[in-house]
């Protein structure tokens, strides 16, 4: 597992409290999981990708990472549309573990309400909430 | 007792380290109000001596080869089983290991399960076979709770010849998930009705067994032809698996599982249990398969291995999302099963099967030469439907008088066909046996006018 | 320096079946051909599998080698935390061989199967008096499957009083088959935390339980080893409300003659007769899981039962309120047979396996305590439940320890269960073990942990002298390959 100050939490993302991501893009919201998320479930190896065309709501299960030993689940970050799904997971679960913020993103949602983000944890609050579970 | 070798000497060391002042101290964390009232009113113990009385007592009352000829089939078939597959199974190694789950000190188990996953898969046209369940009818069960799953659809269309038992077996599992069940009847030939298909929406699944439980061949193609690109699954189900040393295999026919009983590869019928469940599947279905999977991997020296794979599906680890509750299954008698078929071979087992096929033909033309009615025109494997005229519980029962056990009759499952009896010929008959079957029957008939 | 049974072996290498063999070789005797061939219709036969031929002495030396690469309960020390690993009696395999078990067709008419009918009779009847019951079936074929059994018990019972139950109360040290067999018959687990001593407290019950909640699913002893001391009142609490209460007996084997479930308030119970009762483990199966219940229930145990008169035994599928059947048979009657054959053998000195089974893990907690985290320090029933949590500044963790631990000769026992723990190493020692293999198994672990400080490196590339080393689990889980 790596030590807290290995951990990646880029800048221009926002957070959520189940350790997923979201970036806006224009109109689109592209969502994840973050470093932390990939570190403690270990190689992923498999991901179970929204459907694409479902509206869910904000905290909603949207999809599951599958490792050798454990699943988790990933919760919608925003609620919206999901418009579109990273395809590349399916043959490279492991972009997860690799580049979570880039090649590894899960999901493309059309926000219903785009106020959500600022519901979100900035890069701050989400490194202060990460050194409260690693105590 | 030779199976708990603490000495007064052990006991007396371990209780003092354990700071427990005597056996029973060692419970005082128990409430009083939860200790036992009474001892245990139990038999025995009996020496090792007087277990074998008692058990070879009992076992003698047992109405079994050689003394008995027993022309049973219906979902528990009398096959020889070499002395070699007996033997190997007495390797202990095998018998008392536990679930490898540590895959490094367990590679005799997994490779056996990898061997017989690919035997079963093999056999039956199929992608992937799992590492064993229970049996055929809680394999059946479990193809049909798999379907729903890949399916969405909580529809369900099931033969009506599908072994009886296994039908019971069935509507137990899906009676709490509230499935709708369309029985399907059966033909003048012994072949199920699929005219009933017609025009059914939103079916999750369709499941035929084949050879079915009258020991006819079904047209599975018919059933793949019509599910093809629907969302509705093709269930194909066994109770004897040999059949498919000689018939085309259910994946050959548009299959999507494919799921029975594999007890005739060298597993003793022993009174019903333990058999083999076995299912298989394309590949699209394998993450929503039941039971535990075995895949070759590599370790960290580059040297091939085998470990239980895709494991999130399993209750371990999924708990009340897991694709099955199963957790112990019947993974010897699959080991048992790959040892059988490794023995028997490609070219044996088409041997087997054909002479299964024959001995069986054999029964049947003889028991119309003499006279007696063949009701189901559709082609058998080694067990096959027999009307006898009215009266034929005494003659019935004569012959089991005469250590002869003729068939099994049908009426008690199906009401609409007394008389009708199943009758079954392995390759454990001779001709002898046969001819002394069919003179038997009709020197009781002839005698009764 | 005591030696320990992990050495280098003459252990051979042995390709897959399909990569041996030749055409037109045979491993068996085909039977005579009396009959003439009999025609066929072409259009329903195909080719047939694609399988090697193989020589018998091929396949001989095939499983013969495969088999050395396994270890067993008869190579070694298995403390498998909930598993009871205990020694399987070679006299029972002997009787479940006898040709009139071995060969009997399971629709013989009852009058040819007096035999096995009155073994599985007097089985039930035996279990009952175990475990304080009333009444047995022993159909389902394995703990999940008697599990279901009496989900579905559960689910009739509720149905028959009118009453619409969707959930079912699941402790969070219970084995993963609780949830999942629960959620087979549409209840919805409700997690409830075991207290600081590690049991359940009558609190967090009351908390949860209402007139929606068919009932709870309790093990005990439990998995962290303890006895659920509030269980009567938790039944009390349960039984209030409507509710059934449901013991998972895997942990038995510390409660032979010294606890009747029956007394304790439980409505229904399975057994594992392929841990208690010494069957074995055959690789993963097959087992038995006969489930027993009290009065009350007993109108909804699975269908057939076995009935008697006159000292006649037969089966009777006349049992209007049964949930129905589970097995297309009767269950596992090998198994069955099996188990019959150890209770006669042990009797009443089945108290004395509970008794030496505690004493046992009792021991081993003893002399481990100040090398490995004890999770709880309490005495312990049959197993006992340690973390990693002194190892981790080392960064060892439980799976680097028992991966070591192999290479001394033991198999390891259960880890990361139950999930209360974490890093959780679960021992069970069984009664069948002597006290000069248990402090064998001491001096291990303190070796491991020993060179845990000294070399690590030992640990984490372990193990070193098996077969094959530690497998790539990840590739094998992404790009699975299931078949040759």
């Amino acid at each position: 597992m790596k030590d807290i100050s290995e951990l990646l939490t880029p800048h221009d993302i926002r957070y959520s409290r189940d350790h997923e991501w979201a970036r806006l893009d224009g109109k689109t919201i592209r969502i994840g999981v973050t470093d932390y998320a990939q570190d403690q479930l270990g190689d992923i190896v498999f991901v179970e990708a929204p459907e694409g065309g479902k509206i869910l709501k904000k905290g909603e299960e949207c999809g599951t990472l599958e490792s050798v030993k454990a699943v988790a689940e990933i919760y919608m970050p925003v609620s919206g549309e999901i418009i579109g799904v990273n395809t590349a997971l399916e043959q490279s679960p492991d972009l997860v573990n690799t580049a979570p913020y880039t090649d590894g993103w899960i999901a493309d949602v059309k926000p219903s309400d785009l106020s959500e983000m600022d519901g979100l944890m900035a890069h701050d609050a989400y490194l202060e909430m990460l050194k409260g579970i690693k105590e | 007792m030779r199976y708990l070798p603490h000495t007064e000497e052990d006991i007396a060391e371990m209780l003092q380290m354990t700071g427990a002042s005597s056996l029973d101290d060692l419970f005082s964390s128990i409430p009083e109000a939860c200790r036992r009232k009474t001892d245990l009113r139990l038999p025995g113990p009996l020496t090792e001596w007087e277990l074998n009385d008692v058990m070879a007592a009992l076992a003698q009352s047992m109405a079994v080869a050689p003394q008995y000829k027993v022309f049973l089939g219906a979902g528990s078939y009398e096959h020889h089983i070499p002395a070699s597959v007996s033997y190997l199974l007495g390797r202990s190694e095998f018998s008392t290991s536990y679930t490898p789950y540590q895959p490094e000190i367990s590679q005799g188990t997994l490779q056996a399960l990898f061997e017989y996953q690919t035997f079963a898969a093999f056999l039956l046209g199929m992608d992937v076979a799992n590492a064993s369940l229970y049996d055929g009818a809680s394999a059946l069960a479990e193809a049909l709770l798999m379907a729903a799953r890949v399916s969405r659809l909580k529809k369900v269309a099931v033969s009506g010849l599908i072994h009886p038992l296994y039908r019971r077996v069935i509507r137990t599992y899906l009676e709490p998930a509230e499935f709708e069940i369309i029985e399907l009847p059966f033909l003048a030939d012994g072949r199920t009705d699929l005219s009933k298909l017609e025009g059914v929406e939103g079916l999750g699944a369709v499941a035929i067994q084949s050879p079915n439980f009258f020991g006819c061949i079904e047209d599975l193609s018919a059933v793949g032809n019509l599910t093809r690109d629907t969302q509705t699954l093709f269930i194909t189900s066994f109770t004897e698996p040999l059949a498919y040393g000689l018939y085309k295999s259910p994946g050959s026919q548009g299959a999507d599982i494919s799921c029975g009983e594999g007890q005739s590869f060298g597993i003793p019928q022993s009174y019903g249990g333990p058999t083999l469940g076995m299912l298989a599947c394309l590949k699209r279905y394998v993450r929503s398969m039941p039971g535990r999977l075995v895949g070759m991997t590599e370790d960290m020296d580059g040297k091939r291995g085998f470990v239980l794979t895709l494991a999130t599906r399993e209750q371990h680890i999924r708990r009340e999302k897991a694709t099955s509750n199963i957790c112990t299954n019947s993974s010897l008698c699959a080991v048992t099963a790959a040892m059988y078929l490794a023995s028997l071979g490609g070219t044996g087992i088409r041997e087997l099967a054909r002479l299964n096929y024959d001995k069986s033909e054999y029964l049947k033309k003889e028991l119309r030469k003499a006279g007696f009615k063949i009701p189901f025109a559709a082609a058998t494997f080694n067990e096959f439907v027999v009307e006898f005229p009215p009266g034929v519980e005494t003659v019935y029962q004569s012959l089991i008088d005469r250590k002869v056990v003729a068939g099994l009759p049908l009426a008690p499952y199906y009401p609409r066909l007394p008389n009708h009896y199943l009758l079954c010929v392995t390759e454990t008959k001779t001709k002898k046996d046969i001819d002394a079957l069919v003179s038997q029957l009709k020197g009781w008939f002839v005698k009764r006018g | 320096m005591k030696e320990f049974a992990g050495a280098a072996g003459l252990v051979l290498n042995e390709p897959l079946l399909f990569e041996k063999g030749k055409k037109g070789r045979s491993g068996i005797s085909l039977p005579r051909r009396d009959v003439e061939f009999s025609e066929l219709d072409e259009t329903l036969t195909g080719s047939g599998p694609n399988f090697p031929d193989l020589s018998e002495v091929e396949v001989v030396r095939h499983y013969t080698r495969l088999s050395t690469w396994n270890f067993g309960v008869d190579t070694g020390m298995y403390p498998l935390g909930s598993c009871t690993m205990k020694y399987n009696p070679k006299t029972n395999e002997k009787q479940a061989a006898l040709p009139g078990f071995a060969g009997a067709h399971p629709l013989l008419p009852a009058e040819l199967s007096q035999g096995a009918l009155k073994v599985m009779f007097e089985l039930e009847r035996l279990l009952a008096e175990i475990t304080g019951m009333d009444a047995v079936s022993l159909q389902p074929a394995a703990g999940a499957h008697g599990e279901l059994a009496g989900m579905l018990i559960f689910h009739a019972y509720h149905k028959s009083k009118g009453s619409r139950r969707s959930k079912i109360i699941v402790p969070d040290t219970a084995h993963g088959t609780n949830p999942a067999s629960a959620a087979l018959c549409g209840y919805s687990p409700v997690n409830v935390k075991s207290n600081e001593r590690g049991v359940l407290s009558a609190g967090a019950i009351a908390a949860v339980m209402d007139d929606e909640t068919a009932g709870i699913m309790v093990t005990n002893p439990n998995t962290l080893g303890f006895f659920e001391d509030n269980i009567k009142e938790i039944a009390e609490i349960v039984h209030a409300k409507g509710g059934l209460m449901y013991a998972d007996g895997a942990n038995m084997n510390a409660m032979l003659g010294i606890v009747s479930m029956g007394e304790l308030g439980i409505d229904v119970l399975h057994l594992n007769l392929h841990k208690t009762f010494s069957t074995p483990h055959g690789g993963g199966g097959p087992g038995a899981g006969p489930i027993c219940v009290r009065k009350h229930l007993e109108p909804f145990l699975p269908a057939p039962r076995i009935l008697e008169d006159n000292g006649k035994y037969y089966l009777s599928y006349d049992f209007p309120s049964s949930i129905g059947k589970l097995h297309a048979f009767y269950g596992n009657s090998g198994i069955i047979v099996r188990a019959y054959s150890y209770i006669l053998s042990l009797g009443p000195e089945l108290k004395k396996v509970s008794q030496l089974a505690v004493l046992n893990a009792n021991y081993i907690k003893e002399r481990l305590k100040d090398t490995l985290h004890l999770a709880y320090d309490r005495p312990c029933m049959h197993e006992c439940v340690f973390s990693d949590k002194l190892q981790a500044p080392l960064k060892i963790t439980t799976l680097d320890m028992v991966k070591r631990l192999i290479d001394y000769g033991f198999h390891p026992p259960t880890i990361y269960f139950p999930l209360v723990v974490h890093g959780a190493i679960m021992i069970e020692p069984t009664e069948t073990e002597c006290k000069e293999e248990l402090d064998l198994f001491v001096e291990a672990f303190k070796e491991v942990v020993r060179e845990a400080g000294e070399d690590p490196e030992l640990l984490y590339s372990a193990p070193h002298r098996t077969k094959v080393r530690r497998l790539d689990e990840t590739g094998a889980a992404r790009n699975p390959r299931l078949t040759c």
